[in-house]
């Protein structure tokens, strides 16, 4: 599973990390970042954290490349 | 749409608190997109369907600077106030988004959890405090109102002491009733913060503004008027909303006994519930817009110049995404609900909101099991369509 988070677009509404705790965490600066192993979590709550941001800064791949 | 229908007029006083107005069922059944009357006779798009308000509160074909000629106006007040300088939901981006950065990180999901134990002292405070008055107590003055009052003072850096003062104030500012009511109280708010801010500077304290203050002003990033604009708005919105949550949120489950009963046995439910409340209660119900070009939408083109309107108490009651829309349902997954907005401007405080209902409505009903009104329910005055709903007062006894 590959996770892309614009952070150009990102606003820091913190929704990815409240729908997927185990995925996304907000930086210093309130900006989405992905936890470590986050991408390998397997978390079912992945998809519905992409579809909660409310600017669709987070892309969701099931391959890279 | 129909021609042999008239356009509904927005917006409209509720009959039931936490119910939209009758006359907006017409909305409901022409979704997505239907049209509407304002209160000047001018026409405007009122947005009913939920993935297309998604879509378009996401848009940024639609601006949310009321400076620009043809912007919305939903009564005679706001028309009154709409070309003073408003941060952050007036502007767009990349104003917007400058203005955003500076403050977003302290309402990050991470510092509403370090809140907690401030926000549950100063609800606990409060519920003493009444406790030791009452009963009978109004539940809006002793504590919906100062609780998220107190929380945002302690953030921001504001005297609390002033309360009476910017409370009052912001009441004249949402609700008038004169639109020289709202100028007057936007000058004396404008003039406290400038004074707020002077102080500040000889005297730095810990709050956000003290921050804003010393990094924002000194690097040149925001200059007074905007610093007292950006003041004024977090303070507004970081007490009026919550505090009609709090107030509405108590009268609709002390309505719904057997779903607070529910919430009494499993307090894990809470999130959930809060979630729902935000959903059903949709208190800023009626977002507005102004479309800057042509966009098509749902088979219809909102032509540039439009008003556009979301209803969120329609919006939020899509049947298509929350069957059974009108009542009141833990289990439902109704974490997508537009309550907080959506696209850029969505709710800069909403994690901070959530983690004050949770512990509010939770300590409330934890510390009086035998809370209930002290008058009959629809006797109690709550707030009239064209503002941010709640109660007016909520008589409670224990």
């Amino acid at each position: 599973m590959h996770i892309d988070i614009d952070k150009d677009v990102c606003i820091g509404a913190g929704q990815c990390a409240l729908t997927a705790p185990d995925v996304f965490t907000q930086d210093d600066d309130g900006y989405s970042a992905l936890l470590p192993g986050g991408e390998s979590s397997g978390s079912p709550l992945l998809r519905e954290a992409a579809r909660a941001c409310p600017v669709s800064a987070i892309t969701v791949s099931e391959t890279v490349g | 749409m129909t021609d042999t229908t008239a356009p509904v007029a927005f917006p409209q006083s509720r009959t039931c608190p936490y119910h939209p107005p009758a006359a907006y069922d017409a909305l409901r059944t022409e979704r997505p997109l239907t049209r509407i009357t304002l209160f000047d006779g001018r026409g405007a798009w009122l947005v009913s369907g939920h993935a297309t308000a998604r879509a378009l509160l996401a848009d940024p074909r639609l601006s949310s600077n009321r400076d620009r000629p043809g912007f919305p106006v939903p009564n005679r007040r706001f028309a009154g106030i709409r070309n003073r300088r408003t941060a952050l939901l007036g502007v767009d981006d990349p104003e917007h988004r400058a203005q955003r950065r500076m403050v977003v990180g302290d309402f990050t999901l991470k510092r509403a959890v370090e809140l907690r134990p401030r926000i549950q002292q100063i609800v606990d405070e409060r519920l003493d405090a009444m406790i030791a008055e009452g009963p009978v107590a109004d539940l809006v003055s002793a504590f919906a109102l100062p609780v998220p009052s107190m929380v945002i003072c302690a953030l921001l850096g504001v005297p609390y002491a002033d309360h009476d003062f910017f409370e009052a104030q912001s009441r004249r500012l949402l609700r008038g009733p004169e639109a020289a009511d709202v100028l007057d109280a936007r000058d004396r708010l404008e003039t406290y913060f400038g004074e707020l801010i002077d102080r500040k500077q000889r005297a730095p304290g810990t709050g956000l503004l003290d921050d804003l203050v010393h990094r924002q002003l000194r690097e040149g990033d925001l200059d007074r008027e905007g610093l007292i604009a950006m003041a004024l708005i977090l303070l507004v919105a970081g007490h009026e909303t919550t505090a009609n949550m709090i107030s509405l949120g108590t009268f609709t489950l002390l309505q719904h006994p057997e779903k607070l009963a529910e919430l009494r046995a499993d307090p894990d439910l809470l999130p959930a519930a809060v979630e729902e409340l935000m959903r059903l209660l949709s208190i800023a119900d009626g977002m507005l817009r102004l479309a800057v070009e042509d966009i098509e939408v749902a088979g219809t083109t909102i032509r540039q110049g439009d008003g556009v309107v979301f209803a969120t108490s329609v919006i939020n009651r899509d049947e298509t995404v929350y069957p059974e829309p009108d009542t009141l349902d833990w289990s439902r997954p109704a974490r997508h609900h537009v309550a907080f907005g959506f696209g850029i401007h969505q709710c800069l405080g909403q994690n901070l909101a959530r983690a004050e209902l949770e512990i509010a409505l939770h300590s409330l009903f934890a510390r009086l099991p035998t809370l209930r009104l002290a008058a009959p329910a629809e006797e109690i005055p709550f707030k009239p369509g064209d503002t941010i709903q709640g109660m007016l007062e909520l008589p409670v006894t224990w």
